[in-house]
């Protein structure tokens, strides 16, 4: 394991138990998040490594019988706190999901949805729409079509309009969730190389099942299995000498 | 062996084509008798006179307006009632143990006979309110009687918007209630337009809910306020064919009648689904 206090966390947990009803899915997690880098979670299907990627903006929350003991700290405040406004955290911490979710509204207002509900004007809105769209590499592909339907654009440009409505937000963390398994090779290539640019701007926490693109965009690996953190490590380390059998047995592709 | 097959299938479509001939052949048949005996009676005069000579002669023009206003205000009532309900029912509604209650409770009023409601609206609004036997009674009775078409259809409406538009709402940063508002309900909205749509149907034609709470057998007077009783197209219809003094004049105004009213009940549904056509239009996915 890294020793936590040779660089600060930017979101870490502390002791993670997360339990659907009876079922025990996280265990005793103890991970660190380091400011502006990529930090990949894998692990086999069913794992729970969405179900952690879900903590870290409370997510799980809406899930009726999900409880969680531990703590989520950003910074050194615990998300999980009583005294703690959910919508702020998750205002701070933005997300995308697996499959491209835009609002059956225009481009425009998908990119607003977020900076109106907190009730900002309408030219900071737009300055921000324009901002957030080049940010995810999005504007020259819209910018003459920002009042048309959002299920207009392919998959890969929906799934980009996702990350610029997060990042319309100005998140500190960004949290993908699997965010290239419905996209072709192309699109998914360039969600990749945006990871690496917006990792500049933002912490990115990403959960794939493919294990090259962990390989080839984040810094910091997890392997988590059967709702354990069996290794964290810098990505290269990990992937050129496993210290943990079942995360080579895993690399390796022996199951998954 | 394929041949059995192919007979069986071929038998089984031309089956389905027979029901579907028998339906649209009652459907043509229905209109062609309503409008064979009171086609020739509608005229201008029929359409903006009032009733003359106990009723065998002039039009039906109060009676147009007070049906219209009684929809008006009906579902004016029991759509936002309904939706309210239904975003209760949907978001916020704990244990589920009473959300199972006031659902049996819904679908029972929904198979109550309507005449039963006309009881009902004349306890309660007629004589507890103390509105009297008014526009205002009648809509709410009629609001009441929608009520449950209206909450079931804003229920499925709004379970049927996907998750993942939930979802990507709160991770925003968006409350509940923003989500609800911004997202969940623009979405169910043309669904929600479809209950309404049926419900006017519905709420138009009845004639037992208005017998004792709004409607009257003549008057020659538009209301000038919800407090005043008014005619109404259905309720017309059974005055004519019951009460009248001479059938050979009345019974053709009745069908008559009956054309008006099935013609206002197509303007305002068309006028409705115009609307969530637009809708639609807008927000399609």
């Amino acid at each position: 394991m890294v020793n936590k206090t040779q660089k600060t966390a930017h979101i870490s947990t502390e002791n993670l138990n997360l339990w659907f009803d009876d079922n025990h899915v996280l265990k005793d997690i103890n991970i660190p998040i380091y400011d502006k880098k990529v930090t990949a979670m894998i692990g086999p299907s069913g794992c729970g490594k969405s179900t952690m990627l879900r903590c870290f903006n409370r997510m799980n929350d809406l899930i009726p019988g999900c409880k969680i003991k531990g703590k989520v700290n950003l910074y050194d405040q615990n998300i999980y706190d009583s005294k703690v406004d959910v919508t702020d955290v998750r205002t701070k911490v933005g997300m995308v999901f697996q499959r491209p979710n835009p609002f059956p509204k225009s481009i425009y207002k998908n990119v607003a949805y977020g900076l109106k509900v907190r009730g900002e004007k309408k030219a900071k809105i737009d300055e921000l729409v324009e901002k957030s769209l080049k940010d995810a590499w999005l504007w020259d592909e819209v910018k003459d079509r920002l009042h048309e339907s959002a299920f207009s654009l392919s998959g890969g440009q929906q799934q980009r309009l996702c990350i610029a409505r997060a990042l319309a937000n100005n998140p500190e963390i960004l949290l993908l969730d699997e965010p290239t398994s419905a996209l072709d090779p192309q699109s998914t290539a360039k969600i990749e190389e945006l990871c690496l640019e917006l990792k500049n701007k933002v912490t990115i926490l990403i959960v794939t099942h493919n294990i090259a693109q962990a390989g080839r965009i984040s810094d910091y690996t997890a392997f988590i299995f059967l709702g354990e953190l069996v290794e964290f490590a810098p990505t290269k380390e990990m992937f050129t000498v496993p210290k943990d059998s079942r995360t080579e047995q895993y690399l390796s592709g022996a199951f998954g | 062996m394929t041949n059995i097959r192919k007979l069986k299938s071929s038998i089984g479509i031309n089956l389905l084509r027979l029901f579907i001939l028998l339906t649209v052949f009652f459907l043509f048949l229905f209109l062609y008798v309503i409008f064979a005996k009171g086609g020739s009676v509608v005229s201008w005069e029929f359409l903006t006179e009032s009733p003359k000579r106990f009723m065998t002669e002039g039009g039906i023009y109060p009676a147009i307006v007070g049906t219209f206003w009684l929809t008006v205000l009906s579902i004016g009532f029991a759509l936002p009632l309904g939706i309210f309900t239904a975003i209760f029912m949907t978001s916020y509604a704990k244990p589920y143990w009473l959300v199972r209650i006031v659902r049996v409770a819904i679908n029972t009023l929904a198979g109550v006979p309507s005449i039963i409601y006309g009881l009902f609206g004349l306890t309660v609004f007629v004589r507890l309110f103390n509105f009297g036997v008014s526009l205002l009674s009648g809509a709410l009775t009629l609001g009441v009687l929608a009520l449950p078409v209206i909450i079931n259809a804003s229920e499925e409406a709004i379970r049927s918007v996907p998750g993942d538009f939930r979802d990507a709402s709160l991770a925003l940063g968006a409350t509940k209630r923003q989500t609800i508002l911004r997202v969940i309900l623009p979405t169910a909205l043309p669904n929600i337009l479809t209950g309404a749509i049926i419900s006017i149907g519905r709420v138009a034609g009845e004639t037992a809910p208005i017998m004792f709470t709004a409607a009257t057998f003549y008057t020659r007077l538009l209301p000038k306020s919800a407090m005043d009783e008014v005619m109404a197209l259905p309720y017309h219809i059974y005055a004519l064919m019951t009460e009248g003094a001479h059938p050979a004049k009345q019974v053709p105004m009745a069908y008559g009648t009956a054309v008006v009213l099935l013609a206002l009940v197509l303007l305002v549904s068309t006028v409705a689904i115009v609307i969530r056509y637009r809708i639609r239009k807008k927000r399609k996915w």
